[in-house]
């Protein structure tokens, strides 16, 4: 039942937001938190001795799909955790800004926080498949209604890459669910039946899967709707897109890819690690000579992803498990890059980074979260981002691959890459000359104060106490 | 059997109902009873069959579960329609109660095919379901369009059913025998190597006039001009109840009787798919108009629907239903919407979400199942058409190349969906939604979601 109301009160929430002339971040608000508290119960349940939480209930018997849903990994934790995080987060850092047709906003953010609780929950394929899509309908159309110019463009072409990877994840569900033994979508069923598939058919049957996955991450070259998706969408909906719907790919990619294609995945692992190394040093070159700070942190996100998807498919233990980690914190790191970049946008109205400037002398408390934030990004020790950083090259340079040094070095040439993006960014955003005299850059409102102490505060205190999270993932 | 009597029987009815009821209004209610009438019937019949188990009549027809199950269903549909749309079909021209009189003798056709066993049958019900269409397209008559469309209806109409009795000829010679069901026939259809030509050539045949009738490529020429001529309130009854009961009349044909020699049909049923799905797609991508893209999508459908022939199982007669059912709603309800509009083009529906929050929302429920996004009905269709072809094993391209199709209609319904809600504009309508129109409509996306969660309520 506990699994449930995860998914429930979003629901419900959202609805109440739609139907609510004034005040609509109020239901939206007030499930999220619940949802939050009731994440952060079944973590604590979970964490004090790993026992699993599941919920199976006979969903269509004549299929063998049940509606069925479980906590059973420290990964899922994180998760949900993060997807609980960041909607309450964002709620209340927008809570006094002007916001046109309030309702659906919050409504469909609402919506978009059920589908993503469910993707992480899912312990049935079919489930876990409605869900995948679930989660993108109501993205899709905050992203087409709020944001820029050429939005309802960019949004569709992220629509449509989208739908049709997963169309393709369909199919290769109904292969596997056809060859499974007893005839269901329980993911135990799809383990046995995928592993019990001849090493040819796995091999095709890898990019059916891995396609969906990876342009949802994503991976280059399926990235191209991602730079201009993330610039023109709401950062608000940004946040959700980047914070959070990648990580579905990753996710996707440990739960439902690797467990159950394990020869498909061994004969591809070259190419994937080839290809996400590329979009690793092309991703970070395109950050550095960005001038919209928006693509700048679309492009580093591109960087970070493809670390993590080459240290996956490395398959070993403390690799993965720092993928793990690293997932969440990298949520958490942008959420902070994109709130820092709508505070700048509702007081400048630009995203040019060229037009930016000499904020630190006006906004001390701002500077103080941009540059903690943006060290955190590039994992700099005791931030969060560093423990899972140094966990995944660790996991990379264990690679039974041949190749395994070159990979590791020519992926640590990302991490000097992102040091020299990210720090000019700093640089141009909050030194040198202050570019426009007129505009009187306030400093941040305590909403937004709170906001950024609660995300520094977690970036602290996991960059000095990581042991919350290893023994998580362990 | 009730039904068809019944059916044909209110047809009569409504005919004299010009006669007696000088008000519109009361023969739109007229009919409106008539169809209730007709659904208590199918559901009575429904009922008889599920306790007495299958029934047969004069060896012509042979109602069991499924038929009678699928004629509760399509009826259903039917009377939906007939709500949505009664005013309309009225506005059409001076001679309401002819209209409603032709649907229904268009129903009573659709059970004959629904349930026949004999292959004469099979003729009389598709030219009881076609000849009245002929009418109802050219029923506009100050429009060229419409007469236009008419014709040409017409024209192809009668060549297919030309070569429907050319088929059936020829099966006939093969085997001696009209009855799909005796011995006789089925002993000619055991396996492909004792099959004779006469048989091969027969069975090709009835595959071309059944794929005209459902709009399959290379047969689908007439219908982009037939469905955008004909006037809007009829070409959801043609797009939808009457294509589906074809597709019933198909399956039953080739399951029941040339299930075992699949290997002989199944390549060109096949090729079928892959020229209707690439061809209804890519051509609804470049319509302007809302209706000729739905024109298009039927098209485009209905190479989906060819999974359940292509695929014989157990699995296909499920997806055949749920299809039916999803796309019916779906469609009626899109065009619900569509002939309250003042401007067909896309742009006419540019941000009608702000001025009729009702009409826009419903639609999109409808245009998500049609281009089977989960949690609507056609979701679970389009994954029963699949999943039947996947358990099929052979020739598992064309799914793949099946769901790159739908990946583009997504492009045509969204198109829609963007005009609603996203772009600027000032929607028209010809007259505003009643409450009891939006009610009806609610109650539709209702269904098609509570298709998408349960789908199995529907499936026997």
């Amino acid at each position: 039942m506990l699994l449930i109301i995860l998914i429930l009160v979003p629901i419900f929430g959202g609805l109440v937001s739609f139907l609510s002339k004034n005040n609509s971040q109020l239901p939206a608000l007030g499930a999220s938190l619940f949802t939050l508290a009731a994440t952060l119960f079944s973590a604590f349940t979970y964490y004090n001795g790993h026992t699993p939480i599941a919920i199976d209930l006979t969903w269509i018997p004549s299929l063998g799909a049940n509606f069925s849903l479980n906590i059973n990994s420290g990964l899922q934790v994180l998760m949900l955790a993060l997807t609980a995080i960041v909607f309450p987060l964002v709620y209340l850092f927008l809570n006094n800004k002007e916001l046109e047709n309030k309702s659906t906003f919050y409504g469909l953010m609402s919506l978009a926080q059920a589908g993503l609780m469910g993707v992480f929950l899912a312990n049935d394929a079919l489930v876990f498949y409605i869900f995948w899509e679930l989660a993108l309908i109501p993205v899709y159309f905050l992203s087409s209604m709020f944001g820029g110019e050429n939005r309802i463009k960019v949004t569709f072409k992220f629509f449509v890459y989208t739908f049709v990877g997963s169309l393709l994840l369909l199919v290769a569900f109904l292969i596997i669910y056809n060859h499974t033994s007893n005839h269901s979508f329980a993911w135990t069923s799809f383990v046995e039946s995928g592993k019990s598939m001849s090493g040819s058919m796995q091999n095709w049957m890898f990019w059916l899967v891995f396609l969906a996955f990876a342009i949802k991450m994503p991976m280059f070259p399926f990235h191209t709707w991602q730079p201009d998706a993330y610039e023109q969408s709401s950062t608000p909906v940004t946040i959700v897109l980047s914070a959070i719907m990648v990580k579905m790919g990753l996710f996707a990619v440990i739960k439902w890819l690797l467990p159950i294609l394990p020869l498909g995945v061994l004969h591809w692992t070259n190419l994937v690690t080839i290809l996400s190394i590329i979009g690793i040093i092309y991703a970070s070159c395109l950050a550095i000579v960005q001038t919209n700070i928006k693509r700048l942190i679309a492009y580093s996100s591109i960087a970070h992803i493809g670390l993590m998807i080459a240290t996956l498919f490395a398959q070993n233990q403390l690799g993965t498990q720092g993928v793990a980690i690293q997932m969440f914190n990298h949520g958490i790191n942008i959420m902070g890059l994109w709130l820092i970049v709508l505070a700048i946008e509702k007081r400048l109205g630009t995203q040019n980074l060229n037009e930016m400037g000499g904020i630190a002398k006006l906004a001390p408390k701002f500077t103080i979260a941009l540059v903690l934030i943006s060290l955190a990004n590039i994992a700099l020790p005791l931030t969060n981002g560093f423990i899972g950083e140094f966990m995944m090259f660790n996991g990379l340079f264990q690679s039974t691959s041949p190749y395994h040094i070159a990979f590791t070095v020519v992926a640590g040439l990302g991490v000097i890459l992102a040091a020299v993006y990210t720090l000019g960014m700093i640089q141009k955003v909050a030194f040198g000359e202050l570019k426009n005299s007129q505009v009187v850059f306030a400093d941040l409102s305590i909403n937004e104060w709170i906001v950024l102490i609660i995300i520094m505060g977690i970036i602290l205190w996991l960059g000095f106490y990581p042991n919350v999270l290893m023994s998580l993932v362990s | 059997m009730n039904a068809i009597v019944i059916s044909a029987l209110l047809g009569v009815v409504m005919m004299f109902a010009g006669l007696l009821f000088k008000d519109s209004k009361q023969v739109q209610w007229a009919a409106l009873i008539g169809i209730m009438i007709l659904m208590g019937a199918t559901i009575f019949d429904n009922q008889i069959i599920s306790t007495q188990g299958s029934k047969t009549y004069f060896n012509m027809i042979e109602l069991n579960s499924f038929t009678s199950w699928f004629n509760v269903l399509i009826t259903f549909c039917a009377m939906l329609y007939f709500f949505l749309f009664h005013k309309q079909i009225a506005l059409v021209g001076r001679n309401e109660a002819e209209y409603f009189a032709l649907m229904f003798f268009i129903l009573s056709g659709v059970f004959l095919l629904s349930s026949y066993s004999n292959l004469l049958i099979l003729f009389i019900g598709i030219e009881i379901l076609s000849i009245p269409q002929y009418i109802l397209a050219g029923s506009d008559k100050a429009n060229v369009k419409s007469t236009e469309a008419s014709l040409k209806y017409f024209l192809m109409g009668s060549f297919s059913t030309g070569i429907l009795l050319m088929g059936i000829t020829l099966l006939y010679g093969a085997t001696g025998s009209f009855d799909i069901m005796s011995d006789k026939f089925t002993a000619q259809f055991i396996q492909v190597d004792g099959m004779s030509s006469l048989a091969i050539v027969g069975i090709l045949l009835m595959v071309v006039s059944f794929g005209f009738k459902v709009s399959a490529a290379p047969m689908h020429f007439w219908t982009p001009d037939v469905y955008d001529g004909t006037p809007t309130a009829f070409t959801p009854f043609m797009a939808t109840i009457v294509k589906v009961s074809v597709f019933v009349a198909f399956i039953r044909l080739f399951h029941f009787s040339f299930g075992s020699v699949s290997h002989a049909w199944q390549v060109t049923i096949v090729s079928m798919i892959a020229l209707t799905l690439l061809i209804g797609n890519v051509t609804a991508v470049y319509q302007t108009s809302v209706k000729r893209m739905m024109a298009y999508s039927s098209i485009a459908q209905a190479g989906f629907m060819l999974f359940a022939i292509f695929a014989v199982n157990a699995t296909s007669w499920k997806a055949i239903t749920l299809y039916s059912v999803s796309y019916t709603l779906a469609s009626l309800g899109v065009f619900a919407v569509l002939i309250k509009m003042k401007d067909y083009t896309f742009d006419g529906f540019n941000g009608l979400a702000k001025k009729h929050p009702v009409l826009a929302i419903t639609a999109t429920i409808c245009l998500f199942s049609l281009a089977g996004i989960p949690l609507t009905g056609g979701f679970f269709a389009k994954y029963y058409v699949l999943m039947a072809a996947v358990e099929q094993g052979s020739m598992l391209w064309i799914v793949v190349f099946a769901v790159l199709m739908a990946a583009i209609s997504v492009y045509y319904y969204f198109r829609v969906i963007m005009s609603m809600f996203f772009k600027q504009g000032d929607a028209e309508l010809i007259e505003q939604p009643t409450t009891i129109e939006k009610t009806l409509l609610i109650i539709n996306a209702a269904m098609i979601i509570a298709l998408g969660i349960l789908p199995s309520v529907i499936m026997k």
